[in-house]
Parts: C-alpha cells; structure tokens; sequence
C-alpha cells in the first residue's frame, strides 16, 4: 500500500515479516507476538517496528518503546478513532521513533493524525488514487492553529494568546 | 458574552473553507459519500425527510442581538422565513439548499458563529443554564467553563473520532435548570464544603435514546484548574473503551453501565495522574480573559421590588399573569430574567419567524443589554430586564405574538421535530403537543394546574426528552399504527429520575383525553401547593395508572357513539 507523510508519498523502507518468516533486513516490521524473538536475535544496527491492532493498550508495547523505530497502528476503519488515543499515549510515554497509521484514513484527517503524534500514513490504493499528494498537503494547510495545548509541532491558539499578551506587555 | 478574538475568527473561516473544499471533493468524487457524511455532520448537515437540515451551535444558548438578527436574515434568505430552537440550545434550519450552505456558513461566521460539531460522533455543542450569570442561586456564573470547553472541544484531534456522539453541559447552581444528568457528562460548579474553593462536581453517562440513563457521580471534587486534564482523561478512556461493535451501545453510558462506576473512575483517575494538568490548562490570564466577557453587564441600582410593576400588575390582569409565570428572580435587585414563550397555544413548540427573531433582538437591544438566551425549553429568555420596564417589554411582545404566560406550564411542551421532518421518526409529535396545547389552552385553567412538563418525542431517541418529562410522551409505530407510550415521573433536575410507562400505547387522537385523565388524578389528591412532580414523587405512580388505563364515562360514552 501507498506510504505518505508531510512531504508527499514515498517509497517505504520498512519490510513486513510473516509469521515465521526470518526477520532480515535492515528495517523489519513484525506482529507483536513476535516481537520479543526478534528482538532477541536483532542483527547489528537492524530497525525493528512492531504491527499492532488499535485494541493493543499501552502497557502491553511499554516494555518495548526503547527497543523500537516504528509503531505501526491499525485503522479497521477511517471513523473507528482509537488509535488516535493509543498514539498519543505512545508519544506522552517518551516514544521518539515513527509511528504510522495503516489502514483506509483520508486526507481530512491527516492535520489530527499528526497532532496526535503520527508521522506517516499508509493507505489502500483506492484512496492513494482518488486522493492526491495536493490534497494531504491541503488539508495539513488546513489548520493554521488549533486550540489544543501540546498536541502538534505549531504553538496552540491559547499559546499563541499568551505571546500576544506578552508582547503588548512588553511593549507598554 | 463572548466575542471572538483574531483566533477564534480565524479558525472559523478556515472551518467554512474547509468545509466548501470538501463539497467540492464530495462532488468530484475524491471523496466518497461513507467519507464525506462524518465531514458533512461535524458541519451540521443533516440530510433529512424532505431536505438537507443545517443546525447551528448557540454555545451554552447565549446569543447577542446581533446575532439573532443575522439568523433571522439567513432564515428569511436560505430557508422559509423562519427557525426552530431545540432541546440542545440550537437552532435548526429545515430547508436549506447542500449548495447555499457554505454562504450560510460565511454569513454566521460574520457574526462569531458556526455549526461546528452540532452533529457527528464527536464533543457536541456544550450546554448551559438558560439563567447563567441571572440567576440568584448561582455559585458562579457556568460559562466561563462552557466557553472554556467549547474552545478545548472544537476539532480536538484526539477526540474527533469517538464511538458516538457526546454531551457536555455545565450549571452553576445547585438547583439544576441545565438537565446535566441527562448528558454524556454533567458539570455543576460547587464551592468545596471545607476550604471554600470554587470547583467542579461532574456526573458522567446520562444520556436518553433507547437506553436512558442518570448520570452517575465520577468526581465530588476537582480543582478548576484540572477541569482540561480531567476531561482528557476521561475522554481518552472513551475513546479507546468505548463500545465500537453496536452503535445502540457505542454511548458511554453503556460503558459506564457495563464496567461499572467504579472501575470507570480509576481507568479515568490512572489516565489521569499520568498527565501534567498544568501543561493542558489553560494559564490563568486566559481564564481572566474568557471570564471578563461574561462580567455582569453595567446593572443600575435599583430597590428590590419595583413600586411601577406593582401598579402595572393591579391594573391589567393579562400582564399580571405574564409577570407571574414567565419572570425568574434575578441577582441582582429591581432586574428580573425574562421567558419568552416560543409556545404559542396550538403553536409549534420552538418555531420563530424571522420577524419574530427580529422583534426579541429589539426588545433585548431596549431592555436587556442586547443578550438573548435560549433554553433547552425549546423557549427564549431576556436575562436581564429592569422590573421597570417589563411592562414595555411585554407590549412589545404582545406585538410579536410572543406574549403566551406559560412559561413551565403544561402547554409549554418540549416536542421532537417528528415525523413531519425527521427521517427516523416513527411518528408525529408535532401534532400532538398542538393538540394538548389546544386543549389545556384556556389561561384559568393552566394556571389552576401549575407547574407541568410534558415532553414528546417522535421515536425512542428521545430528541424531545420524554423519558425525563413528568409527563412523557413517545410516538412509535405499531403495524403501520402510530401508538403513543406515555410515560410518568420522569425528572430532569437535581432529582433526575426516568419516567415509569403507565400502560400500554394509545393512538394520537386519545392522547389529549389521557392527559386530562392524569391530570384530574393530579387535582384530585393534591395538597396545599403541591405541584404535579411533588404529588407523582408522594402518591407513586398506582393512582395514575388507574387513571390513565380507566376512561370517564363520558369519553366511553363518546367512544361508543
Ligand atoms: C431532525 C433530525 C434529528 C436526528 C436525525 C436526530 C438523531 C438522534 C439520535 C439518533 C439520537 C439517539 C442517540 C443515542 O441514543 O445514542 C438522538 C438523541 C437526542 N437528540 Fe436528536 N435528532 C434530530 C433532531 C433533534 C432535535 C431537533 C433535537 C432538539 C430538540 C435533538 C436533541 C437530541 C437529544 C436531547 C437527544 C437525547 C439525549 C441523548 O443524547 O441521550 N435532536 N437524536
Ligand atoms: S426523537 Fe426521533 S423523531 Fe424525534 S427528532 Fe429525534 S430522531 Fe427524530
């Protein structure tokens, strides 16, 4: 399936392991079953992501974050918005490597994918075809701020109050 | 009342943008129409019986005249001249053209308003006490908070997504005119018993529908400082426990119900102390800045009662009435606040012309401070009035046909839009309030009957709150049958309680006789200023029952014939 983040589709370096299968290469993701196997016998310098369904909970990837480049989450559905949460958890445990959604998400959803801490998308040909590169980048320019503290790079609207505030104090 | 800043505008407009580019993606197929119907609905899109309906959020059910008047333009332009106020403090547009609703965007976003996340799975509009900042029972004034919420709520990227809709309203006061046990959570500003610190109790998983529930208590307590945090952390469980396979128990009531109050709370306090409040709060000086809109307007100095409306009041018995039951004391002495009944007898119960939307923005501009509430009565309030002037107030409303003196009487009935515009109804309701409104019409007699609810709704959804009317009423369809359930006992306040089912359903026509029948139980065995609820609450529901299953004679009579 098509791989896309901020700066348009591109070519995805990650290799997906059956079960069973030899977990080689230089970037692997597996099932979370498998995780601790292949963590064992991780080669030198090697990615590893895991690939985990939007019921997996925190605590049950915790003991991993370190161990970690990707975190792959599944979207069954584009409205079922749980992994919105899940990824949030993943970054407010300290989590700084990619995290990907997988699954049939839109453009419109990329600006709160990315607030919640989502780097990258990987979408089902149907929609990589009705929805262009131009329309994910539209929709992150979509949102000049937004009201929520701590969720995206840019500063939040209460934020950005706090700077005015600070500059017209500043200035009388 | 609040005005937007430079930000809020802002994200607005981009909202409006936003929403005409996916229109015309819907329209050139980038997206699907299972893609565009969530887009569409956190707009406020319905696509209903005969039309697309637009619903537009009046956060908390405060407008300013200003405002009013601009929904009556769009009304007059885009729709057929006039609005109907729901339950959820909204106003819905039931013939707006798909094509014309991006302009009716722009034109609302003029005026500091929108119809974001009236619809959808999603935070909905937060609702509020209709006497918010009038009231003389009030701990604090709730909108602040509300305001507070609305911002935090809208487009929350985490939040967006939910099973299910979800509700949020705040009160300020401990007698509860905001319904908050009927809603997802309710909030109710209390002063801590010990310290006398201002915070927060909330309630969460009241909701009606087909599975109606009161909300149960989740914290006695939270510093108004954690209110973010908290919501957060209550979201979040949500979010990720929230029933996604059956979208009859997606609400979070039925998780609530089916891991108990119990364990809610610990998933929601673990959540919880895992977050830094202070980096989700709002910092103080943007709660000053939210709280100074909502300061009490420049009120005069005036003794308690006013001498003129004594005299105005002996002199003509009409305007005497009025006073009686549509003002509500107010803080501040010689101001009182002010119901203007959307319910005229044998009315629509929330329907407003655009004349009529016009005349209240000019009698709030003359007599209460250019503000305007609305109430999930499904009626208007003017806030704040001078005793002096509600004899000039009401003369103006008499000239607008919105003078009716009903205000919590029983024909001033909550009703569902219904079969007559609502894709999922099973009956009509509509019909039927005006019905009893006809019937209980005469001024002598509602006034002999005092204080009454009667809530319809046109399928067990439950839009028009039946389940907690004192006297419900639920339209449904038996073998291509309307058959109305009626429902007793039911409680929207501080004393919450769901309605008990009297017996089994009866057709349209006999419903008014039914209520009559309740009612003469009522004013068989009343005391002394007992009022309807508080006489169900001490007979239980058996005599009624009686009353309700055995016709009089008379209807037997008429029956027969
Ligand atoms: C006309 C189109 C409407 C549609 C399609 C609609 C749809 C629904 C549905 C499906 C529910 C049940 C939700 C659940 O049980 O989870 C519901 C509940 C509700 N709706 Fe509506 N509704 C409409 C109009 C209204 C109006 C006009 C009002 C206000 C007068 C309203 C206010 C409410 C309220 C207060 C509830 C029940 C409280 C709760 O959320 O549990 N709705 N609506
Ligand atoms: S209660 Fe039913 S009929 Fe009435 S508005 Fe809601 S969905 Fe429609």
């Amino acid at each position: 399936m098509p791989l896309l983040d901020a700066h348009g589709y591109r070519a995805d370096p990650w290799r997906r392991i059956a079960a069973g299968e030899p977990a080689t290469g230089d970037a692997v993701l597996v099932a979370l079953a498998d995780l601790p196997a292949v963590i064992a016998g991780r080669s030198n310098a090697q990615r590893i992501g895991v690939e985990v369904a939007n019921t997996v909970r925190l605590p049950d990837l915790s003991a991993f974050l370190g161990q970690l480049d990707l975190v792959a989450i599944a979207f069954p559905a584009f409205n079922d918005g749980r992994a919105f949460s899940l990824a949030r958890q993943l970054r407010e445990a300290g989590f700084k490597g990619a995290v990907r959604a997988v699954g049939p998400v839109i453009a419109d959803q990329f600006t709160h994918l990315v607030a919640c801490g989502f780097d990258e998308v990987e979408v089902p040909d149907a929609i990589a075809a009705r929805q262009p590169e131009a329309q994910w980048r539209g929709a992150l320019a979509s949102y000049g701020a937004t009201y929520q503290t701590g969720y995206g790079a840019g500063a939040s609207i209460l934020e950005r109050r706090r700077a005015l505030r600070a500059g017209q104090g500043a200035a009388s | 009342m609040y005005r937007y800043d430079q930000f809020d505008e802002a994200f607005v407009r981009e909202r409006v943008a936003q929403f005409r580019g996916q229109v015309a993606r819907r329209i050139d197929g980038a997206l699907t129409e299972d893609e565009f119907k969530p887009l569409r609905l956190k707009n406020g899109v319905y696509l209903q019986l005969h039309a697309y309906m637009l619903r537009i959020a009046i956060p908390y059910g405060t407008l300013s005249s200003v405002q009013l008047r601009q929904l009556a333009l769009i009304g007059e332009r885009y729709d057929r001249g006039y609005g109907h106020f729901t339950t959820r403090q909204n106003l819905q547009f039931n013939w707006p053209k798909l094509r014309d609703i991006p302009d009716i965007l722009d034109l609302l976003a003029d005026v500091g308003m929108h119809c974001i996340q009236t619809s959808g799975n999603c935070i909905r509009n937060t609702t509020a006490d209709h006497f918010s900042g009038a009231a003389a029972d009030e701990v604090e004034d709730p909108r602040p908070t509300a305001e507070l919420i609305r911002q935090w709520s809208t487009m929350h990227p985490e939040f967006d997504y939910l099973p299910r809709k979800f509700k949020i309203a705040v009160t300020g006061a401990a007698r509860d005119r905001a319904a908050i046990r009927a809603h997802d959570i309710g909030i109710q500003v209390v002063r801590h018993p010990v310290s006398g610190e201002v915070g927060y109790r909330l309630f969460v998983g009241g909701g009606l529908g087909r599975t109606p529930m009161i909300g149960k208590l989740v914290r006695d307590f939270l510093p108004k400082a954690h209110l973010l945090a908290y919501l957060q952390s209550l979201m979040r469980v949500y979010n990720l426990e929230g029933r996604r396979d059956n979208k009859y128990k997606a609400r979070v009531k039925i998780l609530v119900h089916e891991i108990g109050i119990e364990e809610f709370r610990a998933r929601v306090e673990a959540e919880f102390a895992a977050l830094d409040p202070a980096a989700i709060a709002a910092d103080p000086d943007e709660v000053a800045r939210i709280e100074a809109y909502f300061a009490a307007p420049a009120f005069a100095t005036f003794p308690a009662d006013s001498q003129r409306v004594v005299a105005d009041r002996a002199r003509d018995a009409a305007f005497d009435r009025w006073v009686e039951t549509n003002t509500f004391p107010h803080r501040q002495p010689g101001y009182a606040a002010v119901t203007v009944s959307l319910k005229p007898v044998g009315g629509v119960p929330g329907d407003a012309t655009s004349d009529q939307m016009r005349a209240v923005a000019d009698l709030a501009d003359a007599h209460s401070f250019g503000e305007i509430r609305v109430s999930h009565h499904q009626n208007l309030i003017l806030p704040h009035v001078r005793q002096d002037e509600l004899h000039a107030l009401w003369t103006g409303l008499v000239a607008a046909g919105l003078a009716e003196a009903n205000a919590g009487l029983i024909t001033d009935i909550i009703a569902c839009p219904g079969l007559d515009y609502c894709a999922l109804a099973t009956a009509r309701s509509i019909p039927i309030a005006q019905a009893i409104s006809r019937r209980f019409g005469s001024a002598e007699r509602q006034r002999e009957i005092g204080e009454l609810g009667i809530k319809i709704s046109g399928c067990i959804n439950a839009c028009g709150h039946h389940h907690v009317g004192h006297i419900g009423i639920l339209g449904l369809e038996k073998s291509g049958q309307e058959s109305y359930q009626v429902t007793l006992g039911g409680d929207a306040t501080e004393n919450a309680a769901i309605g008990q089912l009297l017996g089994p359903g009866i057709t349209a026509e006999e419903v008014p006789d039914a209520i009559e029948r309740l009612v003469g139980v009522y004013l068989a065995h009343r005391h002394d200023g007992e009022t309807f609820a508080e006489a169900v609450r001490r007979l239980g529901i058996e005599p009624f029952k009686a009353g309700f299953l055995a016709p009089q004679p008379a209807e037997a009579a008429h029956a027969a014939a």
